[in-house]
């Protein structure tokens, strides 16, 4: 499992994770939740697309993943209509479907497409799916500060001259730069569980932003491992498998955040202080 | 103290959807002034508030902040805005939120110097907000996330903190401590203070300076100066009588007429 | 004639069929999306289909009738949502990703085994994607019992989910159990789901549930209207699609043609940007973007309707 061809998938699942991670971090945080499964469905076209022009599918979904995520910015600028998003949603997944339909391959594209590919990253990719993913990582961090600000406290953060708006549509390039490296192992509809499992887990066990970030991404790596080497045992999709353990972490981590909150509960109520109600 | 006003509102008109909100309202602010910002609710405090701000464009009128039209990168005000609901989930310390207070604006991660820390610490203590510095921003009660809010905004030395209704719907003794924590603070810190409110009693023994809103219009100076029958009646447009009573104020319309705009106490009891 | 309707059209039996098919499938989903649209309910009508793919995905593994699998998928998905639907509306949205993302997980894992197991080829194509040329006609009855019921289910409903779409609390004190209303909705939407993912897949059923609806609303000021207009655009939208559709297998080099999903997708988004456009929005008074409006016009249609 860890020779040959494999190595790629490693390297490159390892990268998924790290990207995946941080930049989770903040769609959990943002709620951005309906974005990150937005905009991959509309990359999910753009790869459909490539594979038709026979070019490189990263462009496909670089091109479209940016598409998507500038038109959802545009929309929620308006104030955001859920139905012209879920609409615009659905018709780059028509699309996609109607690209794949045009070439001679049709099941078999759809499939990992969709849901996911362990060796989805050749190695001639390698170098590029890194370099975006260093991108994003080091977007993220230059963001970071004004990021968190704008996402706890969007009025405080007006005041001091860091517009909400031009952080929204920072972050969603974000979203569009991860969906693009993410995609082709993970699968355009899965992606997103790995931007909401991890970070929501995290967020569970810890108060402080750092360690929830840190820990947002310990989580991811574990789930992309384990999907990689249970992939490769069962031939199963990798989609499925990360979309069921970050659905695992983030009920361990629920069931922890509620067995703690039950504890301290408990605790409060045994010592008897009569704190000020403030 | 120099001679320029921290902050000077001048023939301030502004409007909301096609709709006059404020008409030329005029009023400085002094270093280590508290001011409070009195009207009912609706009057338009908080345009007032994010005008100066600079998040709301003003019809006609200007803003100083120390002689200078206000930018956004200065970090002159501060703000603490009236309403902010913070996720029980959201993986931050009350520390952490006031100490982002200092570098928010900064891009990239650079670590934070000792002294940066200190004065965290200074103002979490000073704030009273020591005991629950720790704690998730999102668990903390109403007044205490006031008080750290209050911090994040002192933390980096504005000359002028800005506070949107922060008594609605506090109780009495509350509302006291909150005042006294202000009061305290802006000594300490030496910077000015304008608080919005819709009852002003809970502020007569604090305010300095007192800025009247009603019908767009606004009339500025010490209490003694602006808490009076005739002046009021000239702003209001129709009489209206000002009571002291037990040193608090009450501002009544003759029977009749329309009472709405009088900023009152629902249940101010005298005596 | 033979341009625009090729070879074979009328005669061909799937079409018939599909045609059948698509339109009661259509209408279904127009009026059902109607009351989702005013209800705000978009998200959950969206979440609802992805939840319907791991039916009918598992159901076909097992060898049953995917439509069963489908609308059995919405009935729990439905189920879990509604569960889900009680916390605050932060949590909703993650929690719904989730719930979302492992549902699609395992019915990635159906296709999977669905592939590897049969000969059957294109069953994600098929789930997904819709195959409404392709389905036995001795389903026909089975859709047009099902599409009954779920109309039926909304016109016994409609005024009272209208009410409680205003204000749940003034439902409840009429002594309208909203609970109860909401779920029967739910069973509702479930069912046309479940019904046009065999027109246009699971994915893209999203489509013919909002579509319609939202375009239809943005111009009409009524109830009665609104789904009157959802109601024809569906069935338009779907008709002109399947026409396309069939015609394209002779346009395309490719033997396959295009899918029937993409042109009625296709055309349905058309349609809402259209109904956008100044000239036809001008029509209106006001315009209905929001919720607030909406009530104001479902207060205007209970007006209407009593």
């Amino acid at each position: 499992m860890f020779s040959g061809f494999m190595v790629n998938a490693w390297e490159v699942g390892t990268m998924v994770a790290v990207v995946g991670g941080v930049v989770g971090f903040f769609v959990v945080l943002r709620d951005s939740a309906f974005p990150a499964h937005a905009i991959p469905n509309g990359a999910f076209a753009g790869a459909a697309g490539a594979n038709l022009l026979a070019i490189n599918p990263l462009i496909g979904l670089g091109v479209f993943s940016f598409g998507a995520a500038l038109g959802i910015g545009a929309l929620s600028r308006r104030g955001r209509s859920d139905a012209v998003t879920a609409l615009a949603l659905v018709m780059m997944l028509a699309l996609g479907a109607a690209f794949l339909s045009l070439s001679t391959q049709y099941e078999p594209q759809i499939f990992s497409l969709l849901f996911g590919e362990i060796l989805g990253v050749s190695s001639s990719e390698i170098l590029p799916v890194v370099a975006l993913g260093a991108v994003c990582v080091v977007a993220v961090a230059v963001l970071y500060r004004p990021l968190l600000l704008t996402s706890i406290a969007p009025d405080i953060a007006a005041a001091r001259g860091l517009r909400p708006q031009h952080f929204e549509f920072a972050f969603l390039i974000v979203i569009a730069c991860a969906t693009t490296m993410t995609v082709p192992v993970v699968g355009a509809l899965l992606i997103f569980t790995l931007m909401l499992g991890p970070a929501a887990a995290a967020q569970c066990f810890t108060d402080r932003a750092g360690r929830a970030m840190a820990g947002s991404v310990a989580i991811a790596l574990v789930t992309i491992w384990l999907a990689l080497a249970c992939a490769y045992e069962s031939n199963w999709p990798v989609g499925f498998y990360v979309s069921v353990f970050s659905a695992t972490a983030y009920g361990i981590g629920r069931g922890y955040a509620a067995w703690h909150t039950r504890r301290q509960i408990r605790a409060t109520r045994q010592s008897r202080i009569i704190a000020p109600t403030n | 103290m120099t001679d320029v006003p921290v902050l000077q509102v001048d023939e301030l008109s502004v409007s909301l959807s096609g709709r006059p909100v404020l008409d030329h309202v005029t009023f400085d602010v002094r270093g280590g002034e508290f001011t409070g910002l009195i009207g009912s609710n609706g009057v338009g405090k908080t345009t007032l508030l994010r005008t100066i701000l600079g998040l709301q464009r003003p019809d006609s009128g200007r803003v100083l902040v120390s002689g200078t039209p206000l930018s956004p990168r200065s970090r002159s005000l501060g703000y603490v805005p009236q309403k902010i609901v913070v996720d029980p989930d959201v993986p931050m310390r009350a520390r952490d939120f006031v100490a982002l207070g200092l570098d928010a604006h900064r891009y990239g991660l650079t670590r934070r110097r000792p002294q940066q820390r200190e004065l965290v610490e200074q103002i979490l203590h000073d704030v009273d907000a020591e005991r629950f510095a720790d704690h998730r921003l999102g668990s903390l009660s109403g007044g205490e996330q006031q008080r750290v809010f209050i911090a994040h905004a002192l933390v980096s030395l504005p000359k002028l903190l800005l506070l949107d209704e922060p008594l609605a719907n506090l109780d009495p003794r509350s509302v006291q401590e909150i005042v006294a924590l202000l009061h305290r603070v802006a000594r300490g810190y030496g910077v000015a203070i304008l608080l919005s409110a819709h009852e002003m009693n809970a502020l007569l023994p604090v305010m300095d300076r007192v800025v009247y809103l009603t019908g767009g219009r606004a009339a500025s100076g010490t209490t003694d100066e602006v808490i009076r029958s005739d002046v009021l009646s000239q702003l209001y447009g129709h009489h209206v009588d000002v009571l002291q009573l037990h040193g608090r104020v009450l501002v009544v319309a003759e029977p009749g007429q329309d009472n709405q705009d009088i900023p009152q106490h629902p249940t101010l009891t005298l005596g | 004639m033979h341009v625009v309707f090729e070879f074979g059209f009328f005669t061909s039996a799937p079409v018939r069929t599909a045609l059948i098919i698509g339109a009661v499938t259509a209408l279904v989903s127009a009026v059902v999306g109607v009351f989702v649209v005013v209800r705000s309910q978009s998200f959950a009508g969206h979440a609802l289909t992805d939840v319907a793919t791991t039916g009918g995905s598992a159901a076909f593994f097992f060898g049953w009738s995917p439509l069963l699998g489908f609308i059995g998928g919405g009935v729990i998905g439905a189920g879990a949502m509604d569960v889900i639907g009680v916390e605050r509306e932060r949590r909703r949205d993650l929690a719904t990703g989730i719930v979302l993302g492992t549902a699609l997980g395992l019915a990635a894992l159906f296709l999977y085994l669905d592939t590897t197991k049969g000969a059957t080829t294109g069953a994600t194509q098929q789930l997904l994607f819709g195959s409404i040329f392709t389905v036995d006609p001795s389903t026909v009855p089975l859709v047009l019992g099902l599409s009954a019921l779920a109309l039926a289910i909304v016109a016994l409903i409609n005024r009272p989910l209208l009410l409680s779409s205003m204000s749940a609390e003034l439902t409840r004190a009429r002594g309208i159990n909203v609970r109860g209303v909401g779920v029967l909705f739910m069973i509702a939407m479930a069912v046309s789901v479940g019904l046009s993912s065999i027109a246009v897949g699971s994915i893209l059923s999203t489509a013919l549930l909002i579509g319609p609806a939202a375009a239809s609303v943005r111009v009409t000021k009524s109830l009665r209207a609104s789904l009157m207009v959802a109601g024809v655009l569906g069935v338009a939208t779907t008709w002109l699609g399947i026409l396309f559709a069939y015609d394209s297998f002779y346009w395309v080099p490719s033997s396959q043609g295009l899918p029937v999903s993409f042109f009625i997708v296709s055309l349905i988004f058309i349609a809402y940007l259209m109904s956008g456009l100044p000239f036809v929005r001008r029509r209106v008074d006001r315009p209905r973007a929001n919720l607030a409006a909406t009530s104001t016009a479902s207060a205007d249609a209970l007006e209407a309707a009593s």
